[in-house]
């Protein structure tokens, strides 16, 4: 089968040797929650997945989204939503992560891969939208 | 992870499959089928035997969806463009999705029987297998029997003990202490007195130090127990349950050679209706019928039918503009799709059976690959062996999948080394499987809750208008094959008694 593969820009090729560096060294959570901390950490541990290693997101008989330069990411509480809660094949990862955790994650995608989204969002803001 | 999935519903048996009378097809009626996994090729097949005129458009080059097997020379392309190229020895395989047939799956089991598919026991409880926590007795793996005795006989005596301390004197009769009393120290081999101790008897439970030989070989010796709070401490009871829910105890079945034989026995019945290669983007209904727009090659293109069977996973058909009442398609969109792995690894030799007599069977772990499954198949073979390095569900499903594949392969050996010294000198190659990254499925099954079950799993069900899902997210046996093919028989029952009660 032939997977159509988005062009990548020059920037993130770069991009993409550092995330397979850090996933390389990332050692796997113990127990039935996410340990890793950082936003970063916890990219490419969970969300690159689906959304790939540059957020380029992939194409099959369906598509994950591309997060790289996507403007529905502006929206953080929309953001803060998908990750908790789900939407259609997309799993709620609020059962493996904390408010905090979310926040990380949240913060790091929407300011990197080409998305520069100043407002950073926190455990609180996370904790409203989450609604365990 | 076994027990959550058995709480989820997995535990429910499939009735009996009745016969089909799909009477009183109207000449000319036509059945497009979305999908040729088993939901859709048991539609398929059903349907055409009944009168009807089939078609179905498949997104892959070949048939079968999940039901799917891995061998030597095949090659495989995941999301993100990583292609794995299978180098296992001939007649060696990985089943990376369904791998067992219980014997109570009638449906499964009928199509088996009806295809002559040539089935071997799948051995899901090995008493000679490990069971392994990182933090019990210094890391060392324990075998499955002795854990599987001590904790029988360890509780048989504490309960035993309870009786004789007058603990349950309120609760049961004289009568029914004296029969538990009994019953306690044939359950737990225990002495006249209840004790839970080294003996014979016990080590005809738990395995021997010295086993008994013939003629002047040594004399059999005792093995010594574990430590009764090490034991519990170590939480190692917790694998030895598995073998008793309903899915996993005996007979459990594979196809010889791998799972896909299914598929392919349902390809050669049906393999003429199938367009291959046709990615469906659009589906419309009207009271005259149904219509689907497809890409194939990059050429748009278009099929008719008076009704349709969909059986696209729920992870895609989400993404596709369905016409739908409001409810089916809030169902639709409400399924998340799991999360699971599995690495199969080639080692040189079949060291588990040569050094270890293991022969089929599960080790379980509390390391991230969950447990190794050996294969049960070709015992005592001398060539290349293939074992399930990693079965992994969860948030270290997430991060398996999120590796590149060889990457995945190169930790579940690096895991599996802790168990299986061998692993070092003896592995050969690997193959992995993320299913968040199998292009036909975007997830491994639909992963339904109580509440959303409540919610939306009877609208998902119904004939709407003229368009009917099936598949294992439309039943109530969740990714098993069993699920899809019952899924199926429903579906098209209520098509076609829809279908031939409409005017025209």
């Amino acid at each position: 089968m032939k997977i159509a593969i988005k062009s990548l820009l020059a920037a993130s090729l770069v991009m993409v040797s550092t995330s397979l560096l850090a996933t390389d060294d990332a050692g796997f959570s113990l127990g039935n929650n996410f340990e890793e901390v950082t936003g970063e950490a916890l990219y490419h541990a969970i969300c690159q997945g689906c959304h790939m290693p540059n957020a380029q997101g992939a194409k099959g008989a369906g598509m994950y989204p591309a997060l790289a330069g996507n403007p529905k990411l502006g929206a953080a509480p929309y953001v803060i939503f998908m990750v908790s809660n789900g939407m259609g094949g997309m799993p709620a990862l609020k059962q493996y992560l904390s408010d905090e955790q979310i926040a990380e994650v949240v913060n790091y995608t929407r300011s990197h891969f080409g998305n520069h989204f100043t407002d950073v969002v926190n455990a609180d803001d996370v904790k409203t939208i989450a609604q365990r | 992870m076994y027990q959550a999935m058995t709480s989820l519903g997995f535990a429910a048996e499939s009735s009996q499959p009745g016969v089909l009378k799909l009477d009183g097809v109207k000449k000319g009626a036509t059945v497009l089928v979305l999908g040729a996994g088993l939901a859709g090729m048991t539609s398929a097949y059903e349907l055409r035997k009944a009168g009807y005129k089939v078609k179905i458009l498949e997104f892959n080059g070949k048939a079968g969806g999940r039901c799917w097997t891995l061998r030597g020379g095949d090659s495989y392309t995941e999301l993100g463009g990583a292609t794995q190229q299978c180098k296992f020895a001939d007649g060696n395989y990985i089943n990376p999705g369904p791998w067992r047939v219980p014997y109570h799956h009638h449906h499964v089991m009928s199509y088996i029987n009806e295809f002559n598919i040539a089935i071997e026991p799948f051995i899901q409880v090995n008493y000679n297998a490990l069971v392994h926590n990182t933090k019990a007795f210094n890391g060392k793996p324990q075998r499955y029997r002795e854990v599987q005795a001590d904790y029988q006989g360890y509780t048989a005596e504490l309960l035993g003990k309870v009786l004789n301390q007058h603990g349950l004197d309120e609760t049961l009769t004289h009568e029914d202490r004296e029969k538990l009393f009994e019953s306690l120290r044939h359950w737990g081999a225990l002495t006249d007195k209840a004790d839970y101790k080294k003996s014979y008897e016990v080590s005809l439970r738990r395995g021997f130090a010295i086993p008994p030989g013939g003629g002047l070989s040594p004399k059999p010796e005792p093995s010594e127990l574990l430590d009764r709070s090490a034991l519990l401490q170590s939480e190692l009871w917790k694998y030895i349950v598995n073998g008793q829910d309903i899915e996993f105890q005996s007979s459990i079945f594979q196809p010889v050679g791998g799972m896909d034989n299914i598929a392919k026995a349902f390809e050669k019945r049906v393999g003429d209706l199938i367009e291959y290669h046709a990615k469906v983007t659009q589906i419309n209904q009207s009271d005259k019928g149904v219509t689907v727009n497809y890409e194939q090659q990059g050429v748009a293109k278009t099929a008719q039918a008076d009704w349709c069977v969909c059986t696209i996973p729920l992870s895609i058909l989400s993404q596709i503009p369905v016409q739908a009442s409001s409810g089916m398609q809030a169902a639709i969109r409400s399924l998340p799709y799991a999360a699971s792995v599995k690495v199969g690894l080639e080692f040189k030799r079949r060291f588990w059976e040569q050094d270890e007599a293991i022969y089929g069977g599960v080790s379980y772990t509390n390391l991230p690959i969950t447990n190794i499954s050996y294969p049960s198949t070709k015992f005592c073979d001398k060539g290349k062996g293939v074992l399930l390095g990693a079965y992994v569900w969860g948030a270290n499903a997430f991060e398996f999948t999120s590796l590149a594949p060889e990457e995945r392969v190169k930790k579940a050996v690096e895991y599996g080394k802790q168990i299986h010294p061998q692993y070092a000198e003896e592995f050969d190659n690997g193959i992995a499987v993320g299913w968040h990254r199998v292009p036909w499925t975007q997830g491994c099954y639909g992963l339904w809750t109580e509440e959303k079950r409540a919610e939306h799993y009877e609208n998902l069900c119904q004939v709407d208008g003229r368009l009917v899902l099936a598949g294992e997210h439309a039943s109530n046996l969740p990714a098993w094959q069993e699920g899809a093919i019952s899924s199926a028989h429903d579906a098209i029952k209520r098509l076609h008694h829809k279908a031939v009660s409409t005017a025209a």
